[in-house]
């Protein structure tokens, strides 16, 4: 699949992970109640956000993502009580490290998006995409395999 | 050194006889004399164990291997070896019961590579006489300081304390290793741009040949299926086009040793390409340090991992994003 168009104007690849009970709902909300948000976010349900593991957030950005958000339940609020605690530690520690080799900090980010939170899904996946337009391309990660 | 080693021996043979132990878990000396490698003795094999500033390998994963099997073996655990003894306690990967402990004091290791790039070739023979290495070569004979030959590991050593033993082995002389700050590297490199750090990171990682010894030396990574054997997570071998699969090979297993991590510097130790692999390691322990408090792997069997933990007030990953400076 090719969503980089190469003419006109440069549309990011956005891979947004999102929990099953808050925020994937949330972005039901946000559809039902008509707002919009960039179609190149690519939404992938996950059970909780701890499901998220290191390796799909690399994997995205090798296939040519330039930009992985992970979305989950408010702290507190997590349906299995304590998943999303640990995602935030986690994902502190795996986008310091993708720092840490070069990959811009601005391209990785957490959100918590409640399921009454539509407004704020929206919101949060358009200054998202405005962030990764103003970045631009990723830095090429992918090999010749990811290439169609 | 030398005498360490002489009650070193006499101590294994004294232990095997009153039946203590029926095997020993030492070095013996490998192809050539700078490359000792892990080994188990025997009563009748103990003549070619040796100790000596060789002995870098860190011995305590062999242990998981070894109390499968019946009895109790004897193992000889440096300072910086005993935090990953500990460490591999606190999993559950070996039984204490079936491990006697000897702590040896250790003045650093040596690494026969700093030797090499110092342009001291056909090295024939090593001695030590206090603070300088006296290098017998083809070409004659060389000197060079002691702490300039020494492991990356050791330059940064974590002290001569021991955090698990039976019984230690000490001359009770006086001497000092280490010093350098460990995370002065890791500092370094985040002061750079992304740009440069990417191209670090690539050249780096891109020398990678994917011979696992990192992962297999680790006393961290101690599952019995690894994920890297499993030929479906595409990431089993060696990319055959381009090279992001060994930067993420190396950012998966740092990350399965994050806040497991006892900084013990086996994985660059054993890279034969010469990756520095701790500096992936030691920023996760410096971020670990500055995110949820000063933590060391293996130094107690109380405290929980971070990455196995967390508190309702932890830093959000915005951390990240919001740190300052342009970089």
């Amino acid at each position: 699949m090719q969503v980089n168009e190469k003419k006109g104007e440069f549309k990011p690849t956005i891979v947004a992970f999102c929990c099953n009970w808050c925020s994937y709902a949330g972005a039901d909300l946000a559809g039902t109640s008509r707002l919009s948000y960039p179609a190149n976010v690519k939404i992938i349900r996950v059970p909780c956000s701890c499901r998220v593991n290191p390796m799909f957030i690399l994997r995205a950005f090798q296939r040519g993502a330039d930009g992985v958000i992970l979305c989950g339940c408010h702290p507190g609020d997590c349906h299995y009580s304590t998943g999303n605690y640990y995602a935030r530690r986690r994902m502190t520690m795996l986008f310091s490290m993708l720092d840490y080799l070069g990959i811009d900090r601005k391209r990785t980010r957490v959100e918590w998006v409640s399921a009454a939170e539509g407004t704020k899904f929206a919101a949060v996946m358009n200054d998202f995409a405005q962030t990764i337009t103003e970045l631009g391309e990723n830095v090429k990660l992918g090999d010749l395999r990811c290439k169609e | 050194m030398q005498r360490v080693a002489e009650m070193m021996l006499e101590r294994a043979k004294a232990l095997l006889a009153d039946g203590t132990v029926n095997r020993v878990v030492g070095w013996e000396m490998g192809e050539f004399f700078y490359d000792l490698t892990p080994a188990v003795f025997t009563a009748d094999g103990l003549d070619k164990f040796v100790y000596n500033g060789f002995s870098g390998a860190n011995l305590s994963k062999y242990m998981i291997k070894e109390c499968a099997k019946d009895g109790k073996a004897l193992v000889f655990l440096k300072p910086c070896d005993t935090y990953s003894f500990n460490q591999l306690i606190n999993e559950h990967r070996v039984d204490r019961e079936k491990v006697y402990i000897i702590g040896v004091e250790c003045r650093g290791m040596i690494d026969i590579r700093k030797i090499r790039d110092m342009g001291i070739k056909g090295v024939t023979a090593i001695r030590e006489e206090g603070e300088e290495l006296i290098i017998d070569t083809i070409y004659g004979e060389k000197k060079c300081a002691r702490k300039d030959a020494l492991l990356e590991k050791c330059l940064c050593c974590k002290g001569q304390e021991f955090v698990v033993y039976d019984e230690l082995l000490t001359t009770g002389e006086a001497f000092t290793v280490g010093g350098n700050n460990r995370f002065a590297k890791v500092a370094e490199l985040e002061a750079m741009t992304p740009g440069e750090r990417f191209a670090f990171w690539r050249n780096e990682l891109s020398k990678c040949i994917r011979c696992n010894a990192c992962r297999n030396v680790c006393p961290a990574c101690s599952c019995l299926q690894c994920v890297f054997d499993n030929p479906k997570s595409g990431i089993a071998s060696k990319a055959n086009a381009d090279d992001f699969e060994e930067n993420m090979f190396h950012i998966i297993r740092a990350f399965h040793v994050a806040g497991r991590c006892t900084d013990c510097g086996e994985c660059s130790r054993v890279c034969p390409q010469g990756i520095p692999l701790h500096l992936l390691n030691r920023k996760f322990i410096k971020d670990v340090n500055e995110f949820y408090g000063e933590f060391q792997a293996g130094a107690d069997n109380t405290t929980k991992y971070p990455l196995t933990n967390f508190t309702k007030e932890d830093v959000e990953p915005s951390i990240v994003t919001n740190r300052g400076g342009e970089n």
